[in-house]
């Protein structure tokens, strides 16, 4: 087994003579010599040397950097990257099959109208158009919207503006697309009805940030994952879902003595195979481990009193606030409480308020056995252990995620095991962006760039000062969130909407009652931006074909707050174009006065006559940053097809314009190194300050902001406190009875990502993973007369579904609670899952509803 | 390691067809013939018999060739050798990485076979021995690597018992780990399915005759902690109780960790007393 590594490369000329001649004796022969063909490809290739430049993975949140090798205009080959601190050169099967991902035979190479007879048609059938045909289209649409919007906000102030204008973006769009979406809408359209699909995602660790510290994002990073003595997962299944980072929790528990991995989930997933705790819990009943937890620490007194007197708060929160359903739900006219408005408490009060979270409460509403419990309430007690709690979508996708996020930060605060290496609350991230683009540059309904809400004056006046508009431009009252949007379009107050970069139709829960209605409203229009043609694109009127990944240039941010960039390697196929550079342009199809009423245009006569684009885009910051050779310091150069066609470098002055906000605005602590330095590391993590990044905020030493003798301070609230607020217990929107008599959660696999629109294009890892199946336990089957391998109809109120029954694979189910993975376009499992959400977060809980399973005869 | 492939195969067979005009190819060839009369008579190694098949000259004499059992095959695993084949002229097999055995579990071909050739005693598929799984080439299988794969484990029929686990350090990264495949002998039942779904370009993974795949170990040794398993105790007790001279505070365990150090001093505020306060008010 010892070939040279690279043989073909050190073939020489004889060598190629000396194989072609065999090959020639052997074909005349009638016979093949193993590997000739190959080898003499790859001696033929060779004289066309490979480019390779990095660019951070294209899936989930944990950000592993790859190098990307380009020749002859394609994409051929991809490895991790040995210099990347995150992986070291490894990735996971979806990583290494990245080189793949975009040439699948159905690539959209052409803008798709749906027409009749030459017209438009919302029943028509997908013809080819040109862009300006799409984008003439588009406009006329989006013009009458706004006329109507126009009459409709007559005399309103800001926070009175309502719109029928909407967006839905995405945590996988660069940070730049996220921005100038941002910015389109929210100042050139005027409407705050722009969500990202990290609504589904990482809008409940969001609120859990901001009610608790003021401001978003962990205040750890990776390198807790080795300076931990205990690792504990609360809604979490990292071997799957962060297989990287998953390698280092590994890692640390096999070499360092001591250590120690508890696994909370509602079913077993492959984390319990290291699990040294492992807890199937009921479904919702987190809340209630949680505050047992909370209350052990305190009737043991082994809370660390210091901390708690110098750096935390005590609040209390509404209770019985509803599901986040219709308003007209049954379940919405029982609640008696409403939305999250913190009031203060004290440490007794507090203390009170979980006191009945027994020991023998918590196992009795959990189903965990008591010593299971014990063994992980006395690890957070133990003021010598370090722990990391990391926690995703089983937390997130809750009907009570702000809460539960809380609740786990009351356990770290109790304890004082935060903002140190190695002891802290990791709320992990989903997708490649949601930390860099969904949430920091403002793609949600309620938010500006940096941490910035709509709802505040102050704060839109900083935006309307950045981005030099009139006063009022800014709509001060939250737009619809993803829930909502698509309840809006089917109730036909949304009616122009655009769909960017993620694939809602297959992933939005209750798919037939609440998306589909909307998409084929015929009071609607709908454009759906995508690569692949997904059921979203079909769903929709106008299909727009669009660059995907390293066919632009981009920046992605992770879950430890790492900003990573790429340059452009390959031009896109056929008439594909960005995101960026469909809302760049499109924003060039209207004059101020198509979008903003006299008044307000008054205020800014400069614009008069002006596009959008001239006053978003082309003003005077953002066009400052002149056409240039992109290169590397090897000298390769690279295109930038958005420069191209711009004439200036869009990408490197929507960047520094977001920077501003980072700068001049009151709050501290989000700040990001200048674009050119990013092209030249492999990620910094932010704040960046003097160009040093941060790895721990919040504590003396490691983040600048906190002045020495404070030792810890959470700086987003303005009295430097963090708050530990109190929440009880509260039942799931909708549990099994005698009918639905099983729990379904669905979730992801190892193999595919998401709505599985990429990853089901790589045949491999369509063979790997080829169908979605239904995980349940063998006695649930049985009961059902059904088998591994039968097909089952899985039922709801709202929709059914067939999938495989799978027994004994990778999820072992307790009995009671099924699991169905939603990346299966073919198996649409959101036509069963209920649209109940948290109100707080508007995040929709997809692990929780009630089934029935039948056997398909 | 050498690996036998199809295409060497395909070659062999190719030039005994074309022999009259493989004059040059003779001389590439002149071991090959040799070889070729030697396995002519023996299954290729990658053709797999289906469930049920004890031994392959057993199987040989009882086999009738009737194909009913291919017939009734519901998912198209098993296929009829034809003329020019490798394997015997009729006789049913096949070929994993193309359709893996989906191990049905009713073996409507074992149910099918009207001379026992595929034997009727067997009941549980689980037992069906139709070969071994091999992780051949861990140079290319990237889980070695470091990579997060396991697409073998993950469609194993029987993961955790046929295909398992192995966690170790990675020691080129110095902090992930590496997750690879094991392969066990006593439950892989041979369906392919691992070869089947090997993500690489040539699967890493091969099922292959047990007689070919399989080691054995000296019989003049014996592996002492599968020897104490299977007995469920120790082969030679007992051991008096150990004691030892250690320093204040020390511990000494016998089978484990080894030396316990005395506990030292703590900085923390809370020193050592909260956890210990803790257990004693559970007390």
């Amino acid at each position: 087994m010892s070939q040279p590594e690279n043989n073909t490369s050190k073939m020489s000329r004889r060598d190629f003579v000396k194989t072609n001649a065999i090959a020639a004796t052997a074909t005349a022969a009638g016979i093949t010599i193993p590997g000739i063909k190959e080898t003499l490809a790859a001696s033929q290739a060779s004289s066309d040397k490979i480019r390779w430049d990095k660019a951070p993975c294209r899936f989930c949140g944990t950000g592993c950097s790859v190098l990307v090798g380009t020749q002859g205009g394609k994409i051929v080959a991809t490895q991790g990257d040995p210099d990347a601190p995150v992986n070291k050169g490894l990735n996971c099967i979806k990583g290494y099959f990245l080189s793949k991902i975009m040439y699948g035979k159905d690539r959209l190479t052409k803008p798709l109208l749906r027409k009749t007879n030459g017209q438009y048609d919302k029943e028509g059938e997908f013809t080819e158009v040109s862009w300006d045909e799409a984008f003439d289209i588009m406009a006329v649409k989006w013009k009458e919207a706004m006329k109507n919007d126009m009459a409709a906000n007559v005399g309103k102030p800001a926070d009175k503006l309502t719109s029928t204008v909407g967006m839905f973006g995405s945590g996988q769009w660069t940070i730049f697309e996220g921005y100038a979406a941002s910015k389109l809408m929210k100042a050139g359209f005027r409407s705050n009805h722009i969500d990202p699909n990290a609504r589904h995602c990482m809008a409940s660790a969001v609120g859990g940030f901001m009610r608790a510290f003021g401001s978003d994002e962990p205040m750890g990073c990776y390198d807790d994952l080795e300076h931990a003595d205990a690792f504990v997962l609360w809604g979490s299944n990292m071997a799957e879902m962060h297989p990287i980072l998953w390698t280092r929790i590994t890692d640390t528990r096999l070499t360092k003595p001591g250590c120690e991995v508890h696994v909370l989930s509602t079913f077993e997933h492959r984390c319990f195979d290291l699990g040294d705790n492992n807890m199937v819990f009921t479904p919702q009943t987190d809340l209630a481990i949680l505050n047992y937890i909370a209350n052990y620490i305190v009737q043991n007194k082994a809370y660390d009193e210091n901390f708690i007197n110098k750096h935390t708060n005590f609040k209390k929160t509404p209770t019985d606030i509803g599901y986040g359903l219709r308003p007209e739900h049954e379940l919405e006219k029982k609640k008696t409480g409403t939305g999250g408005k913190l009031s203060s408490i004290t440490f007794e009060e507090y203390a009170k308020s979980i006191k009945g979270y027994t020991l023998d409460y918590a196992h009795e509403i959990s189903g965990v056995p008591k010593a299971n419990l014990l063994r992980l309430a006395k690890l957070y007690a133990d003021p010598t252990k370090k722990i990391t709690s990391l926690w995703t979508m089983g937390f997130n996708q809750h009907t009570r995620g702000v809460w539960a996020n809380g609740l786990i930060y009351n356990v770290h605060l109790l304890t004082g095991k935060i903002s140190q290496p190695g002891n802290g609350p990791f709320s992990l991230t989903g997708q490649p962006s949601a930390c860099g683009t969904a949430r920091e540059v403002g793609t949600f309904s309620h938010r500006l760039p940096a941490d910035y809400v709509v709802k505040k004056k102050e704060h839109r006046d900083l935006a309307e000062k950045i981005w030099e508009l009139p006063e009022g431009t800014i709509p001060g009252k939250p737009g619809y969130h993803a829930v909502l949007q698509n309840r809006m379009l089917k109730d036909s107050k949304l009616n122009v909407y655009w769909v960017m970069c993620n694939n809602n139709v297959q992933a939005a829960a209750n798919l037939n009652e609440e998306t589909m209605p909307g998409y084929r409203n015929p009071d609607n229009f709908i454009v759906t931006s995508d690569p692949y043609p997904t059921v979203t694109a079909m769903a929709s009127d106008l299909i727009l074909p669009t660059a995907m990944w390293t066919e632009k240039e981009g920046a992605y941010g992770n879950a430890e707050r790492r900003t990573q960039f790429w340059r452009q390697q390959v031009n896109a196929p056929g008439e594909a174009k960005s995101d960026l550079w469909q809302l760049m342009e499109f924003s060039k199809r209207f004059k101020v006065e198509d979008v903003w009423p006299t008044d307000l245009i008054a205020k800014s006569p400069q614009y008069k006559g002006k596009t959008l684009f001239n006053v978003l885009f082309e003003n005077g910051f953002v066009n400052q940053f002149k056409q240039q050779v992109v290169t590397d310091d090897r000298g390769n150069t690279y295109a930038n097809d958005e420069m191209e066609a711009f004439g200036f470098y869009p990408q490197k002055g929507l960047f520094e314009e977001y920077r501003r906000f980072q700068q001049e605005g009151p709050k501290k602590g989000h700040e990001q190194a200048p674009f050119d330095t990013y092209h030249k590391v492999r990620g910094l993590r932010w704040p960046v300050i003097n160009g040093k990044e941060t790895l721990w905020r919040y504590a003396e030493g490691y983040d600048p902001y906190v002045k020495k003798g404070e030792g810890i301070r959470f700086y987003g609230n303005k009295d430097g406190r963090a708050n530990i607020i109190t929440a009880p217990y509260e039942a799931a929107a909708e549990s099994p009875d005698k009918e639905y008599d099983l729990w379904l959660s669905t979730g992801r696999v190892l193999e595919h990502w998401h709505s599985g629109s990429m990853t089901r294009r790589v045949p491999e890892l369509y063979r790997a993973f080829p169908d979605a199946v239904v995980f349940m336990h063998p006695d649930d089957a049985k009961k059902r007369g059904l088998r591994r391998g039968m097909t089952a109809k899985i039922i709801s109120r709202r929709g059914e579904v067939e999938c495989m029954v799978e027994t004994r694979g990778r999820n072992r189910p307790p009995v009671g609670l099924v699991f169905v993975p939603w990346f299966d376009a073919g198996r649409l499992i959101n036509k069963v899952t209920l649209d109940a959400t948290d109100p707080l977060s508007k995040e929709t809980d997809y692990k929780k509803c009630a089934i029935k399973i039948e056997k398909v005869a | 390691m050498n690996i036998s492939t199809d295409k060497t195969l395909q070659s062999r067979r190719r030039f005994l067809e074309n022999i009259s005009r493989a004059a040059g190819g003779a001389a590439l060839y002149g071991i090959g013939l040799g070889l070729y009369s030697q396995q002519a008579t023996s299954l290729p190694a990658q053709s797999l018999r289906p469930p049920g098949v004890v031994n392959e000259s057993d199987f040989l004499s009882a086999c009738v060739r009737c194909g009913l059992c291919v017939r009734d095959c519901p998912y198209d695993t098993l296929k009829l050798s034809r003329l020019g084949d490798d394997v015997a002229l009729g006789t049913p097999y096949f070929d994993a990485r193309k359709v893996p055995c989906e191990m049905c579990e009713d073996i409507p071909c074992v149910k099918a076979c009207p001379t026992g050739a595929l034997d009727p005693a067997m009941q549980n598929i689980d037992d069906a021995r139709m070969g071994l799984a091999v992780l051949i080439d861990q140079e290319s299988c990237i889980a070695f690597q470091g990579l997060r794969c396991e697409v073998c484990f993950n469609v194993c029929p029987l993961a955790n018992k046929a295909i398992s686990l192995n966690r170790t350090h990675n020691q080129r990264t110095g902090k992930h780990a590496l997750i690879v495949p094991v392969i066990h002998s006593d439950a892989c039942t041979g369906c392919g399915k691992c070869e089947h779904a090997c993500i690489l370009e040539a699967a890493a993974i091969k099922v292959l005759p047990a007689r070919l795949a399989k080691g054995e170990l000296g019989h003049h040794y014996r592996l002492g902690w599968k020897e104490k398993k299977k007995a469920g105790e120790s082969l030679v007790t007992p051991d008096l109780p150990h004691k030892y001279n250690l320093p204040e505070g020390a511990d000494y365990d016998y089978e484990g960790e080894g030396l316990i150090p005395a506990p030292g001093n703590n900085d923390s505020p809370f020193n050592k007393s909260a956890i210990d306060r803790l257990n004693e008010e559970l007390k």
